[in-house]
């Protein structure tokens, strides 16, 4: 986006630390900073623009990093932390260890409006089930699905992000008509698991015929395997949307840098390289930029999302219900 | 009863600071995050539930590997064959691999899509099921039958050859030596093995989630998670820990109760003869159980290579790296549990009641190692950065997860060296180095091996603490491989297994050389 | 009478082969340095091991085919020889039936072997809870207790101190004169083996290199003996 402001800023920093190069920390999920995510790509890029020294901290999923955060409290040692999505962060504004970043994001892609003080968002996706395209009678909704025989894997909420994501979903897309929903789907569960590794390692086995992931994951097999034989299925009722987002800790003691770092997030250069290492859709990069392949993917009809500061109590309620329709 | 006239000397002191700094080990970072909790925790209402299932599956695969390994390891005792001595080694490979490793493993022959359930439908039968309760248990068997095996074996080779020998000239018939032999062996063995396995099995995690199918199949170690990621409840996340130390110390008093202690005399290590009471039926019997375990162990490992064989060579140089990480944490872990172990077993051999001492070091074990982790954390940040000290904190880590099944292997061996060698240098005069060196030392070599490679394999198929303290570009193999399949490699990933399985077992191999009982069963 | 015929073994690169007679109500000494071929010996007599070539006749009956339970011997170990979960009494009672179940007559007899051995009152205690030669003299007491007319000893005695040994040695001597029990021991002290024995095998390298009566072996003594002076 607006290089100018960063340049002339880090420009500055860049002249002012001679001696050794301010570092800047940030913490983020694990997969991020794997050789195979982003992370090396947009250290490269941020440091060949900041001459300082930028430093990834993996610390698990997005629930655990905000756990980790709190852990630390205000002797945490970020500067940004990244990854949190939008069911995190209202207790992660809770905390009151983040800052207001002041910055307008422009050219943004979500579906939704974004009007955030503390949080800029970086990619997003929709959850979806995937298949293989040759499945037969693809359900259409929840209620298709539980009616039909089509096994699924998901994985726990308690655990696991996207198990979390699904269960926001149906609460979201059927309100009081959850826990219907749920008992329906007991009998497609083949298994619950920990994480999204496992449900999609199973799938991928053919343990189940369907499995909680994003619209994305396609374009990994398509673009990367040059596998077109899996899609997601598209429901009626909408798709729930996960927002992924980062934020400037107040204590920082970078907040130049740590702002700038911000702003970078939103400009081409970390954007293109989040489609083929995060496999989402970048949050500020223009559609026609996006990969070959992506087109190919499924666009929901509906983009469901609970409010930010709605999402805690919605949360421990679905769980609630989950539980329930599940622990017969 | 050994007279116990002689002193306590330096390294049975050591064996004693050691027990403390294990058990401080576990209760302080436990403290550490009761600190940082609100008064007074609380349990949630799901939390009882998971006890009670935790403790039902535990039990249930404790028993069930106790029961299935006793036929197992007294058809290796008796029977030698060419292979004999591999196939023991490939035997304790499943207890030694990556959870998410074997499960997959056993996936692909138990599963929905499984072989065994593609046999099923070949000739016509119904498909199985493996999701629930079955699954949870079966895995855990799978994990854990191997180890009972060993540690039965292990008792076998206790005897002394001359007593066999007498059993032959004796006329002992099957029923003679089950009640001469096998039994006072397995009152000996089982009681600790089973403790041991129903530990392991009560902070299992992967395993009662991916197979049990469902919120039904809820562990504690899951509340845990729980309290800790999803509710950042520290309280109730240390109050569960807590609640893990009662079970141990509670399973652990039951156990070490029932142990009966064995006690051989000093056998010089001969060939072995044809088993007393031998039958044709009874070759029959040991043929099809040791058959059976082989394929039920070696099946599932079989489906990993055999998925990860074509990725293997184009395994990108992260992978390589991390082996070599892998590799080196691992040595310095096993130095480190052997330096831990060794003291604290010399120790037990000198004690009325060994059984107590051995059970503080099983804390190590039955304390949720996300509880013991965080604590750490929490307790290093205070002093120093984590992510610089991850880790030399795995590699303790590490040693303090494998000491109890080192304890397992060398505490009933040193016990016995204490009584006879023991009892034999006294007589010569021996004392202190020269007594550990020459009469100990040599009748733990095996056992000590075993207990080295159990520790060696452990720390390279550890996935939990690393984790939490890693740092980019210093990951261990597992974590890579776990970041492969987070990344959609799955290819890559299962190369990764198939590497870390091969890996895991030739470190393995490699200390448990001098322990395994060789060809002709001493 | 015991015929060893030609008798011979290979086994891991060492041979044992030799050619001997035991008279009946002979006590032989089986001497020779480590790895000599004592305990091979004794095990091929036994049955613990099958001999390559040769016969074993046991009063001109083959015995070389004959398993171990069925040869007309009895064996005492050097270590090893009781069962620690049974008590004195059923360590001795295992010689007359290993399922332990007597009948009054054998009790009486297994409590007289335990008399004839001088531990008549231990009947009750665990090995563990005995010392060292008491231990031997439990072994000694199943030993005498099967009454088989061969006795196979494998240094018996080694663990035990020199005075004690001698006790053992000459409690042995005067319980085989008595019953007339032929006896071959293995050992590595020339005066054990004269305290006990009347004949003497020297061992070396598996082969017999001297079969002499033990009186008068001292006055002039052949020259393999020499290291064992």
């Amino acid at each position: 986006m607006k290089h100018t402001i960063m340049a002339a800023g880090l420009s500055v920093v860049a002249g002012a630390a001679f001696a050794q190069s301010p570092v800047l920390t940030v913490y983020t999920y694990d997969s991020f900073v794997s050789d195979w995510g982003p992370g090396p790509a947009i250290e490269a890029a941020f440091e060949a623009q900041c001459a300082c020294d930028l430093q990834f901290v993996g610390a698990g999923d997005g629930a655990a990093l905000l756990a980790r955060l709190r852990l630390e409290g205000d002797a945490t040692e970020a500067d940004i932390v990244l990854g949190l999505d939008t069911n995190l962060t209202a207790s992660a504004r809770a905390t009151g260890l983040f800052a207001a970043h002041g910055i307008t994001p422009e050219g943004l892609t979500l579906p939704v409006a974004w009007d955030d003080a503390e949080f800029l968002p970086f990619d997003w996706g929709y959850f979806a089930f995937v298949h293989r395209t040759d499945l037969a009678n693809v359900p259409t909704s929840f209620e298709a699905l539980a009616a039909s025989d089509i096994s699924i894997v998901i994985q726990d909420p308690r655990s696991s992000t996207p198990g979390l994501g699904l269960l926001m979903w149906v609460q979201a897309a059927h309100g009081d008509n959850a826990a219907a929903i749920w008992e329906g789907l007991a009998d497609n569960i083949v298994t619950v698991t920990p994480g999204w590794s496992e449900a999609y390692g199973l799938f991928l086995e053919g343990e189940a015929d369907m499995v909680l992931s994003y619209t994305t994951s396609p374009a990994y097999h398509l673009i990367a395997e040059e596998d077109a034989g899996y899609t997601a299925a598209a429901f009626d009722e909408g798709h729930y949307m996960q927002i992924e987002v980062a934020g400037q800790l107040a204590g920082s003691d970078q907040p130049e840098l740590a702002k700038a770092f911000l702003e970078f997030m939103l400009s081409p250069a970390f954007q293109e390289v989040i489609p083929m290492t995060n496999w989402m859709y970048p949050a500020a990069l223009d559609p026609a930029a996006l990969p070959d392949g992506f087109e190919s993917l499924i666009a929901p009809a509906k983009a469901l999302l609970v409010a930010q500061d709605e999402a805690p109590a919605i949360r421990d309620a679905a769980l609630a219900t989950w539980q329930a329709a599940l622990a017969r | 009863m050994a007279s116990r006239a002689r002193p306590l000397s330096v390294i049975h002191w050591t064996g004693a600071a050691m027990v403390a700094l294990v058990v401080l080990c576990v209760l302080v970072p436990l403290g550490a995050v009761m600190a940082r909790a609100d008064w007074p925790p609380s349990l949630g209402p799901g939390d009882w539930a998971a006890i009670r299932f935790t403790l039902l599956q535990a039990a249930l695969s404790a028993l069930f590997s106790l029961a299935l390994a006793i036929p197992v390891a007294r058809a290796l005792a008796r029977r030698s064959f060419r292979g004999r001595g591999a196939l023991v080694t490939l035997m304790g490979a499943p207890f030694l691999l990556p959870v998410i490793v074997a499960v997959l493993g056993l996936l692909a022959v138990f599963g929905r899509a499984g072989w065994l359930n593609d046999a099923l439908a070949g000739v016509g039968l119904g498909r199985i099921d493996i999701y629930g309760l079955q699954g949870v248990v079966l895995a855990h068997v799978f994990l854990n039958l191997p180890l009972a095996v060993r540690l039965i074996l292990q008792g076998w080779q206790a005897n002394p050859a001359e007593r066999m020998r007498l059993a032959t000239a004796l006329g002992f018939s099957a029923r003679e030596m089950r009640r001469h032999f096998e039994g006072p062996l397995l009152r000996a063995v089982l009681p600790g093995a089973g403790l041991l396995i129903f530990l392991i099995c009560t902070t299992s995690f992967a395993v009662a989630l991916i197979l049990g199918g469902g919120p039904r199949a809820t562990t504690v170690e899951l509340a845990i998670y729980q309290a800790f990621r999803f509710d950042f409840d520290l309280g109730r996340a240390a109050l569960l820990g807590l609640i893990q130390v009662a079970i141990c110390v509670t399973a652990g008093v039951l156990a070490f109760g029932a142990i009966r202690r064995q006690e051989v005399g000093a056998g010089l290590d001969r060939p072995a003869l044809p088993w007393p009471g031998d039958r044709a039926w009874a070759r029959l019997f040991d043929a099809a159980a040791i058959m059976a375990a082989a394929l039920f162990l070696l099946l599932p490992m079989l489906a990993v290579a055999l998925k990860g064989l074509p990725a293997l060579p184009s395994l990108p140089p992260q992978v390589w790296a991390a082996a070599l990480r892998s590799i080196f944490l691992a040595l310095a872990s096993t130095m480190l549990a052997v330096a831990l172990a060794l003291p604290i077993a010399l120790l037990t051999a000198r004690l009325a009641r060994p059984g107590l001492v051995e059970m503080l070091a099983f804390l190590t074990i039955a304390v949720s190692p996300l509880v013991i982790g965080t604590g750490l954390f929490i307790v290093i940040r205070s002093i120093a950065n984590p992510v610089a000290l991850a880790l030399p904190v795995t590699g303790l880590v590490n040693a303090l997860v494998a000491l109890p099944f080192i304890l397992r292997a060398l505490v009933p061996a040193a016990i016995t060296a204490e009584a006879t060698q023991g009892r034999l240098a006294d007589a010569l005069g021996m004392g202190g180095l020269a007594r550990l060196r020459h009469a100990i030392l040599p009748r733990l070599a095996r056992p000590l091996g075993f207990g080295a490679g159990l520790a060696a394999a452990f720390s390279m198929g550890d996935l939990g603490v690393i984790a939490l303290f890693s740092m980019p570009g210093q990951g261990t193999l597992p974590l890579e491989m776990y970041r492969l399949m987070g990344a959609y490699r799955t290819d890559d990933a299962q190369g990764a297994a198939l590497l870390l399985m091969a890996l895991t077992l030739g470190l393995f191999w490699l200390f448990d050389r001098g322990g395994r009982l060789d060809a002709a069963t001493r | 009478m015991l015929q060893l015929d030609n008798l011979a073994l290979t086994q891991d690169g060492f041979t044992l082969s030799l050619s001997a007679v035991v008279d009946r109500a002979a006590r032989v000494a089986v001497l020779g340095p480590s790895g000599s071929g004592k305990s091979t010996l004794l095990s091929l007599i036994a049955g613990f091991l099958q001999p390559d070539l040769g016969r074993i006749l046991w009063d001109g009956a083959d015995i070389t085919e004959a398993v171990v339970a069925a040869r007309p011997m009895s064996i005492l170990f050097q270590d090893g020889n009781l069962f620690p979960h049974l008590s004195v009494f059923d360590n001795v009672a295992l010689g007359l039936r290993p399922d332990l179940r007597l009948s009054p007559d054998q009790r009486d007899r297994v409590a007289q072997s335990l008399n004839d051995v001088g531990l008549g009152e231990m009947g009750d205690r665990r090995p563990a809870t005995l010392s060292g030669g008491q231990q031997a003299r439990v072994g000694l007491a199943r030993l005498l207790l099967r009454d088989r007319p061969l006795a196979l000893l494998d240094e018996p005695f080694a663990a035990l101190d020199p005075g004690l040994r001698a006790e053992m040695l000459a409690l042995l001597k005067s319980l085989s004169e008595r019953r007339g029990l032929t006896l071959i021991m293995a050992c590595h002290d020339l005066r054990d083996a004269e305290r006990l024995c009347d004949r003497l095998w020297l061992l070396a390298d598996g082969k017999l290199v001297l079969d002499a009566p033990m009186a008068g072996l001292r006055d002039a003594p052949d020259p393999v003996l020499q290291p064992w002076l």
